[in-house]
């Protein structure tokens, strides 16, 4: 279209007018680009280069090494031990689901492992390196290794892995360690930052969890150059961390392997403890588990075979199992007595099989009755209705003060885990917690160990190793932290009369050494090892008439879970004791048949430092406790090494 | 002007056209492409690949492409202008229906051959069709109400169409590419101070629809405002790009750290460091120095081209060179006042320097326009 030529020019006038304007309005935008980049790159600039400077560095920790723990002769029972596996970095690698096929063909992977690995590949940023497979051989990866040319993405690694040379036999004292949960994070208010390192391990049960923070020790850290995505770039300075504090425990390996070994068939616990310190030389829970499998990533199937096994493997028995502790509780009935004066130890009482007490028959576990028995005789022939009679005359509260110092219905102090208070009813526990006045019947279930009172394994132990000494010894389990010895507790005398205790003692020595005493059978014969035991039989049910009419109570027509618990507490030699031992076997029937054997071989082996000499043993018994010794699964055992006390 | 009124004889033909290209404008896009080479080839740790080499070829191919627009009659551009904004307003439409989906926004469509960006395509197209327009109109009725308001519509239309992707990068780059074209055309500035009321009273509609059923933007847009008015809110969400793109910069301080020895831009810090905020690389190694230069040659080649449109006397080509000059303007002013925590985050690369086949192919044929323009323009003997 044509337009009239002046409108053109000056239309033309125009544009080159506004043009202009364009242009003046850009050059000045421009100058505002220009300030402001003058303003961030020059007036600005060492604040920004600051920032800078953290962006670009990161500080890592470097996890330490976990302190080792040795049993008191310094054999190694917790270790590091130098782990080979071969890790996958997703970018390298390529197609994940080849090279997973591909390292399947060279080392042996379970489907378990490479869906963990999938998994785990899938979930991380391409370049963090996913462990395929643990805990190979040498061979293995020597082999990932020849074929590295062909495994693109895929490298053999050395780490540290802990791990437990003694196996299920310190399984329920060290316990093991596993990977940070967010339940572990929550129990605690300022975690330490190490604790955030991926597959970093902590203590998880056991010694391994209470001794924690001797044992991670402190980390140390390196500044890494990394970038936004968190991808290392390269190392710029380290500063090396603490290794953890190394433990020795008071427990000796051997004679904890024989504990285990010796009560491997049952579900028993078992402690032995030096009298004269506390020291705790076997602390033994059978059965027991593997807590290699633990560290390593227990399988379902094994871990389900662990919790539905009625004989509770995972339960440490000797700290968190609470029994009746039936018979074994009488010398604490009987010193109460003695102390208060109420009965002297040639008092006598006439056992028809029962006593009566508020319109109640209470019966004794010998239904015909033992006659006239004074103290002694009582303990020996573990007669109820003495204590029925004394306890009567003593009263409940007197009662539980002396069980109390003798170490019962309180907590000891020890580094595992769920350690139980057990329970020492008196008339004011009974009014605070069942809301109800406490009645005579009462008194006399607990006179026997029966009715309220509990006792965990390691508190009867403490019970015997303080009649034993006349000390209120404290039972101890770390030895030595890093070479520093950890204080022995307690020690002080207890508050009575060292006749009474002489007296209690002398009832016990007559157990095992009178020809009717309950534990005569389990007896020592070596002269200058001469044992002082107790037996307790404690029932799990109650005995009712009808029953009792039809004289139904042999424990091997019950069910394994309705038998009575069989109990043993003793200590040796008689003249001058150095170990006290205590012996639960859950459902074993008789004290004297089931426990009163296993204590009588476990304090030998205590005593000798070896396996027993036959010749502890009656004459008419050795054959069968050698085929007995020579039949247990005991491990050998390295050398010990003074050496490695101080390690 | 109509083309018959050309003097044709005044305009150079055949090969001699060569001596009539405006050279110092051809060099002064080599140097900035140039600095783009040489940053993609340092954001990749020192590598040609993986983009700096199929960048140079690009670059290679788009000069072509300008040399082979630039030697055909710019009459035949503004015949075609109708047509070719047709074209991108169906490709447009066609990203609507058959596009395919990338970081969350609809805006490729795979020709077979290239994957095309038709909202690239539409920023040139639309300047020639608006300059082609009131080449058309009577230069009185400009200013008519009627006039405008289709000048107006030629603007929406497309822009409409983009922010349904939604891109409201472009879509703002658009209008704003259009309106400058009105005003060079000499439309009355009440409508501007009109449209700028209005404007704001959109900006207000947009913010008050928020959280309401009738929300206009998506969420990621009112983030990126957020982000923008305070970075530091979310230092590691949608702040991040801001914040690290700024310690980037000013890191660089007065003369930076030298070529390749950039820490930020190459420890992945930035996001997509080699495309929109590859100027923080540039900025980070060679400072205040390098930033402030390659900000020269920018404004060098809208002078050239602000020089060129004054010179022509023909209404379509001085309108359309500085439309697209203007438009080039907006879009490295855009990138860079984003990188320097002065505009929110839009999606603008570059021009020139950032890795891109398709915004590189149209802007070079878009200087292949300003060349024929510069060419072909009439001159008095």
């Amino acid at each position: 279209m044509k337009h009239p030529q002046r409108d053109t020019e000056q239309s033309t006038r125009k544009i080159s007018r506004r043009t202009l304007v364009l242009g003046g309005a850009q050059l000045a935008f421009a100058g505002i680009l220009a300030l402001r980049m003058r303003h961030l790159q020059v007036e600005q600039a060492d604040q920004y280069r600051l920032m800078a400077e953290e962006n670009r560095i990161n500080i890592r920790l470097i996890p330490p090494t976990r302190g080792l723990i040795f049993d008191n002769q310094g054999r190694s029972l917790a270790e590091n031990e130098q782990n080979y596996r071969i890790v996958l970095v997703r970018e390298d690698a390529g197609n994940v689901e080849e090279a997973l096929a591909r390292v399947a063909r060279i080392v042996p992977l379970t489907s378990d492992e490479v869906e963990r690995a999938r998994k785990e590949i899938a979930r991380r940023s391409p370049f963090v390196p996913v462990t395929v497979a643990d805990r190979l051989t040498w061979a293995d990866v020597a082999h990932v290794a020849v074929n590295a040319p062909a495994l693109p993405g895929i490298t053999p690694e050395v780490g540290l892995s802990r791990l437990y040379p003694m196996g299920e036999d310190f399984a329920h004292v060290i316990g093991y360690v596993g990977p940070v949960s967010d339940y572990d994070l929550s129990k605690l208010e300022t975690p330490d930052p190490v604790l955030q390192i991926p597959r970093f391990q902590i203590g998880k049960t056991g010694v391994e969890a209470k001794m924690e923070d001797d044992l991670r020790g402190k980390a140390g850290n390196k500044r890494i150059e990394v970038n936004a995505v968190g991808r290392v770039i390269r190392e710029i300075d380290r500063t090396e961390g603490k290794a953890g504090a190394s433990l020795q425990l008071t427990v000796d390996a051997g004679l904890q392997n024989f504990m285990q070994a010796r009560m491997a068939k049952e579900s028993a616990a078992a402690v032995v403890m030096d009298t004269r310190n506390g020291d705790l030389l076997g602390i033994a829970s059978a059965p027991s588990y593997d807590p290699n499998k633990f560290v390593r990533g227990i399988s379902v199937p094994d871990y389900r075979a662990l919790t539905e096994n009625p004989y509770r493997p995972l339960a440490n028995k000797t700290v968190q199992g609470a029994y009746p502790p039936g018979s074994t509780f009488k010398m604490v009935t009987a010193l109460a007595a003695l102390e208060a004066g109420v009965v002297s130890p040639e008092d006598t009482v006439w056992c028809p099989g029962y006593t009566e007490v508020g319109g109640r028959r209470f019966h004794c576990w010998r239904r015909g009755g033992h006659g006239s028995v004074a103290l002694n005789q009582s303990l020996e022939q573990s007669c109820d209705v003495y204590f029925y009679e004394i306890a009567q005359r003593v009263g409940i509260d007197r009662i539980a003060e002396t069980a109390r110092h003798l170490g019962l219905g309180a907590r000891h102090d020890l580094p595992m885990s769920a350690v139980t208070e057990g329970l020492m009813p008196d008339t004011a526990w009974k009014r605070e917690n069942r809301g109800a006045e406490w009645v005579i019947g009462d008194t006399l279930n607990a006179s026997i160990g029966q009715g309220f009172v509990l006792t965990s394994p390691l508190q009867l132990a403490v019970m015997t190793a303080r009649l034993a000494s006349g000390q209120a010894v404290l039972p101890r389990l770390i030895k030595s932290v890093n070479g520093l010895e950890t204080p022995v507790g307690g020690g002080a005398p207890l508050p009575f009369a060292p006749h009474n205790l002489a007296r209690i003692r002398k009832g016990m020595y007559s157990v095992s050494n009178h020809r009717r005493g309950t534990g005569y059978r389990s007896r020592i014969v070596s002269e200058d090892m001469l044992m002082a035991g107790k037996t307790g039989t404690s029932q799990v049910r109650n005995i009712t008439a009808a029953e009792r009419a039809r004289g139904v109570f042999r424990n091997e027509d019950l069910p394994w879970h309705r038998r009575d618990h069989a109990l043993f507490v003793c200590f040796a030699p008689y003249d001058a004791p150095r170990i006290a031992v205590s012996v639960v076997v859950e459902h074993g029937g008789g004290g004297s048949t089931a426990a009163a054997p296993i204590a009588r071989d476990i304090a030998l082996r205590a005593l000798y430092g070896e396996m027993p000499p036959l010749a502890a043993y009656p004459s008419n018994q050795r054959w069968e406790a050698e085929q007995r010794l020579n039949a247990l699964p005991l491990r050998t055992l390295q050398p010990p090494s003074p050496g490695r006390n101080r390690a | 002007m109509s083309y018959l009124e050309y003097q044709v004889k005044t305009v150079p033909s055949g090969l001699r056209k060569v001596f009539y290209v405006n050279w110092a404008l051809v060099a002064l896009l080599c140097a900035v492409a140039g600095i783009g080479f040489l940053m993609l080839y340092s954001v990749a740790g020192g590598a040609m690949e993986p983009w700096a080499a199929p960048q140079i070829k690009r670059f290679l191919v788009g000069l072509g492409v300008m040399f082979a627009v630039a030697f055909i009659p710019v009459w035949f551009w503004r015949n075609m202008a109708g047509l070719a904004f047709g074209i991108s307003l169906l490709l447009l439409l066609g990203v609507e229906f058959f596009g395919e989906v990338g970081m969350g926004a609809q805006r490729w469509i795979d020709l077979g051959v290239i994957r095309l960006q038709p909202s690239e395509l539409t920023k040139i197209t639309l300047v020639m069709a608006l300059a082609a327009y009131f080449d058309w109109l009577d230069p009185r009725r400009v200013s008519h109400p009627l006039y405008v308001l289709v000048a107006l519509g030629l603007i929406l239309l497309p822009a409409a169409l983009v922010l349904r992707q939604p891109d409201l990068g472009t879509a703002l780059l658009l209008v704003l590419g259009g309106a400058v074209v009105l005003f060079a055309a000499g439309v009355h500035w009440l409508y501007f101070a009109v449209v700028g009321a209005m404007g704001s009273g959109l900006v207000a509609a947009v913010f008050a629809s928020r959280g309401s059923p009738w929300q206009l933007l998506k969420d990621y847009q009112y983030r990126r405002i957020d982000t923008f008015l305070d970075p530091s809110s979310d230092p590691l969400g949608a702040g991040y790009h801001i914040t690290q793109s700024k310690i980037a910069l000013g890191s660089g301080g007065w003369s930076g750290r030298g070529f390749m020895q950039g820490t930020q831009s190459r420890l992945n810090f930035l996001p997509e460091k080699h495309t929109d905020f590859i100027f923080t690389t540039l900025a980070e190694e060679f400072g205040f120095i390098g930033g402030i230069s390659l900000l020269a040659l920018y404004m060098l080649i809208i002078l050239f081209c602000v020089a060129s449109a004054l010179k022509n006397p023909d209404r379509f080509a001085a309108l359309m060179t500085i439309g697209i000059a203007t438009t080039f303007f907006l879009f490295f002013a855009l990138n860079m006042s984003m990188v320097m925590g002065l505009a929110p985050v839009v999606g603008v690369p570059l021009p020139l320097v950032s890795y891109g086949g398709s915004a590189m192919m149209v802007l070079m044929a878009a200087f292949g326009l300003i060349q024929s323009a510069h060419i072909h323009r009439p001159r008095s003997r």
